[in-house]
């Protein structure tokens, strides 16, 4: 028996767990090329006009930081593109990782790689089995998205690096995530040290990307979401960024393969430290018990808004200065001056932070089913709390989680803001633009309850409703949609602020919906089984 | 006496699984109530049921004077539960998990916990994750045992313990018992349950097949009996109440219902016996023919 006898074995049980999962996923991902793709062309029918909007956004750091920079503002194609290849490349990303932990630490902590293990499986067949997957899952992704894209009309060299550009960067991550899931101990951690690592890669970008010539442009090339990037497609098509993606992937497998031969099964790389023998004073109830599972997390998604937050809030005001043309100061002028580009930016990205936030409160309200499934719900049913009191407890934090991640982006943002204007009220006003988002985002919190009340199984679906709220928001205007349709979504109803005038009614309303989505989860829960 | 727990009729199912088929069990209060059962018989399925995690298709269920699926913060003061299956938080120490499921239920006897760790030999310190199966379970046992409950609810709590450790379990269960409290346990290991309960109850296929004492219970075993005769024991084979007759001329070997045994052997003094063996029923082998029934 050598070290990856068994691979195969493997590789058909995680293609069987994922049937449904992969080719859904694979979907919506190549839909999402084609229709920016096939919308973006009707909405540029001259080259003048190609031109102008990319100028528009290659002038626009808060745009660039995003989705990145346009090397070509002749090409229809990087226009129509480039909000595809940032954002997408991003939750390819967010998807190989999930889905390398889910077949790596997520089974060795269910204790059922343990049963693989001691059966006829090779030390590297477990990893070699989920790259394999997911690797696989990439290409495959990137042959279709590239074969989509060019039917729908745009060139075919670009339409290859596109789908090369979203391929290498989710090789790279799940490389990654392969050797995160070696360094600590649970599927939770693994996911989170990938995500922030994410993150950094992803700030790497959004540096080097607005930096100006003479400054750090480098910074881009630390990034695997950079290097996806500098594929260039339609503007270059710039092959040979293969050779360095493909060889980050192979350098990070090897330290993920020379770590798992090092480590025992279940542990990490670094030895477990013991812990206190009682349990402080303040450990007494479900909601203490909430806040200690996830204020680990919590802390780390609040470095994340603050920094996102002190980014946004230090280019915001930059926009004015560098539309540069004389016609566009005038008008802008006339439209009210720079502050009102400075606060539809501040909208437009706490608009974007909204749904990242609703995606911490799924995230958050998600664990009720992870801790029905793993049975530790159970211990604390049978103690004296009932069902409404546990389910609340995780469902504060995720609320009030929520809530405080957006108002330390708008904090920090506001801040930074106020300190580059010289105008101190800048704070209140840039903070508001974060709250008015909040009960939007808790409104995701509410349909997961709802979703966990009805059966457990059911809560998953809490993504889907999110994605498609995204996808409503992203791409109902592009596919001029009813308008009831969008309403749909509750982000669709946040007033515009800074800027715009607070109306209360949808944000009551929005509140209420939370409220009554998560009372009828409650409900629900009170009359059915427990696991 | 009082019941503890009273289940009448109690139904449920999965989906097309049947799990209970009209289970009817009764535990009085202060007693020891064992609960056996082959694997799938329905005892956790009942242990959930009186937890109020799961609710009975049909059928009533009386826990403590009270509803299991309504009064849960009421009743879940007065009773501590230990899961078949114990899965810890991966970054609470074993420790905090005791304190915190005792301070749930409404507090906990310091003293007591402090004694239960030692006896026990359980090391508090280490994460949720570190520990095995055995020492997982020992978490939830010391929570429940040191907790001043009226009632505790075993799911087959010594499953994962090594046998030191098993007999440390029959100690605290036997002063449980002194100090007046009732205990249901489940299990499927008889010899355990033969070692601390009073009473029995046997399910099979969720319904309740034999219930008792251990002394009623051994009356409805067998006992085997081998006698040499003075003539052919012809008559004896077709008394009733024995059973897996071999003869062998004047020899006679057979089992025999421990409440006929009178009858037959009078018959064999009357066929004049040269020479006897009885030995004593178990309960072991009325346990196994239940489970093979079951088969
Ligand atoms: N959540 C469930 N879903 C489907 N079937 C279940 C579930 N829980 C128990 N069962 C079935 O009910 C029967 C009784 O199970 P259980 O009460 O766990 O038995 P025991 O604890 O005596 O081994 C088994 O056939 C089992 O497969
Ligand atoms: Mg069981």
């Amino acid at each position: 028996m050598n070290a990856l006898t068994g691979t195969g074995t493997l590789v058909r049980l995680a293609l069987r767990r994922d049937r449904v999962l992969l080719p859904v996923w694979i979907a919506v991902f190549v839909l999402m090329a084609v229709t920016s793709a096939s919308a973006t062309k009707g909405l540029f029918p001259t080259a003048e006009s190609v031109v102008q909007a990319a100028s528009v956004m290659n002038g626009t750091p808060a745009l660039v930081a995003v989705y990145g920079r346009i090397y070509d503002p002749t090409s229809l194609g990087a226009l129509a593109m480039l909000k595809a290849l940032g954002t997408g490349a991003v939750i390819v990303g967010i998807l190989s990782i999930v889905l390398v932990v889910r077949h790596t630490r997520a089974e060795e902590d269910a204790g059922r790689l343990e049963l693989v293990g001691s059966g006829v499986v090779g030390r590297w067949a477990p990893l070699t089995a989920a790259l394999a997957v997911v690797v696989g899952a990439d290409v495959v992704l990137g042959v279709l998205t590239a074969v989509a894209v060019a039917a729908a009309g745009l060139p075919v060299a670009g339409s290859v690096a596109f789908g090369l550009a979203w391929m290498s960067v989710g090789v790279a991550f799940a490389c990654i995530a392969a050797v995160a899931v070696q360094v600590v101990r649970t599927a939770r951690a693994a996911i989170g040290l990938s995500m922030a690592l994410l993150g950094v890669v992803f700030l790497l970008r959004a540096a080097g990307d607005t930096a100006d010539v003479a400054g750090p442009r480098w910074l881009s090339w630390l990034s695997p979401l950079g290097w996806g990037q500098q594929f260039r497609p339609y503007a270059g098509d710039r092959w040979w960024v293969l050779a360095i993606t493909l060889a980050f992937a192979v350098v990070v497998a090897a330290v993920a393969y020379l770590l798992v031969s090092r480590r025992d099964h279940g542990a990490g790389v670094f030895p477990e430290r013991l812990g206190p023998a009682t349990a402080a004073p303040s450990l007494r109830g479900p909601l203490s018990l909430a806040w200690r599972l996830h204020r680990g997390v919590l802390l780390g998604w609040t470095i994340g808004f603050v920094t996102y937050g002190l980014m946004v809030g230090s280019v915001a005001d930059s926009i004015g200065s560098m539309m540069g043309s004389a016609e566009s100061q005038e008008m802008l002028l006339k439209l009210g001056g720079r502050d009102v580009l400075t606060d539809a930016v501040f909208a437009a990205m706490f608009g974007l932070l909204a749904v990242i936030a609703s995606a911490y409160g799924v995230l958050t309200s998600m664990r009720l089913h992870t801790e029905e499934t793993a049975g530790r719900a159970n211990p604390v049913l049978a103690a004296a709390v009932t069902r409404a009191r546990w389910a609340m407890s995780h469902v504060w934090v995720a609320l009030a989680g929520t809530a405080l991640l957006l108002v330390s982006a708008g904090l920090a943002a506001g801040v930074v803001h106020a300190v580059q204007t010289g105008d101190g009220g800048q704070v209140g006003r840039v903070l508001v633009g974060a709250l008015v988002q909040v009960p939007a985002a808790w409104v995701l919190t509410g349909v997961v309850v709802t979703l966990f009340g009805v059966s457990p199984r059911l809560a998953a679906a809490g993504w889907a409703v999110l994605v498609a709220f995204l996808l409503l928001g992203e791409l109902g205007p592009l596919l001029e949609l009813d308008q009831w349709l969008m309403d749909f979504s509750p982000f669709a109803h946040v007033p515009r602020m800074p800027g715009g005038t607070v109306t209360a009614a949808p944000l009551v309303w929005l509140v209420v919906v939370a409220v009554a989505l998560t009372a009828a989860g409650l409900t629900a829960l009170r009359r059915r089984d427990v696991a | 006496m009082t019941a503890a727990i009273a289940l009448s009729g109690l139904r449920k199912s999965f989906g097309r699984t049947s799990a209970l088929d009209g289970l009817d069990l009764t535990v009085r209060a202060g007693e020891v109530h064992g609960l056996l059962g082959p694997n799938g018989a329905g005892k956790t399925t009942t242990l959930r049921i009186l937890l109020g995690l799961l609710r009975a298709d049909s059928g009533t269920a009386t826990v403590l004077g009270g509803d299991p699926w309504r009064d849960i913060a009421t009743l879940h003061r007065r009773l501590a539960y230990v899961p078949g299956d114990v899965t810890l938080w991966p970054n609470l120490t074993g420790g905090e998990v005791i304190d915190l499921l005792g301070r749930l239920r409404g507090g906990i006897n310091t003293t007591r916990k402090a004694k239960l760790i030692e006896r026990f030999e359980f090391d508090p310190t280490k994460k949720g994750r570190a520990y095995s199966s055995g020492n997982r379970q020992k978490v939830a046992l010391i929570s429940a045992l040191a907790s001043d409950v009226e009632l505790l609810l075993l799911d087959e709590p010594t499953a994962g313990l090594d046998p030191l450790m098993q007999a440390v379990f029959e100690d605290c269960v036997a002063e449980i018992r002194a100090e007046g409290r009732t205990v249901l346990l489940s299990s499927h290991v008889l010899a355990e349950v033969e070692k601390v309960c009073d009473r029995v109850s046997i399910i099979r296929h969720g319904k309740l097949v034999e219930t008792g004492s251990l002394t009623e219970l051994r009356h409805l075993t067998r006992t085997s009996v081998e006698a040499d005769l003075v003539s052919p024991p012809d008559g004896v084979v077709t008394l009733p109440g024995v059973h897996e007759a071999h003869v062998s001329g004047t020899h006679l070997r057979c089992q025999v219902d421990t409440d006929q045994l009178d009858p037959v052997l009078r018959a064999l003094t009357g066929l004049g016996v040269r020479g006897l063996m009885c030995r004593p029923p178990t309960l072991e082998e009325l346990f196994l023919r239940h489970y093979e029934v079951n088969r």
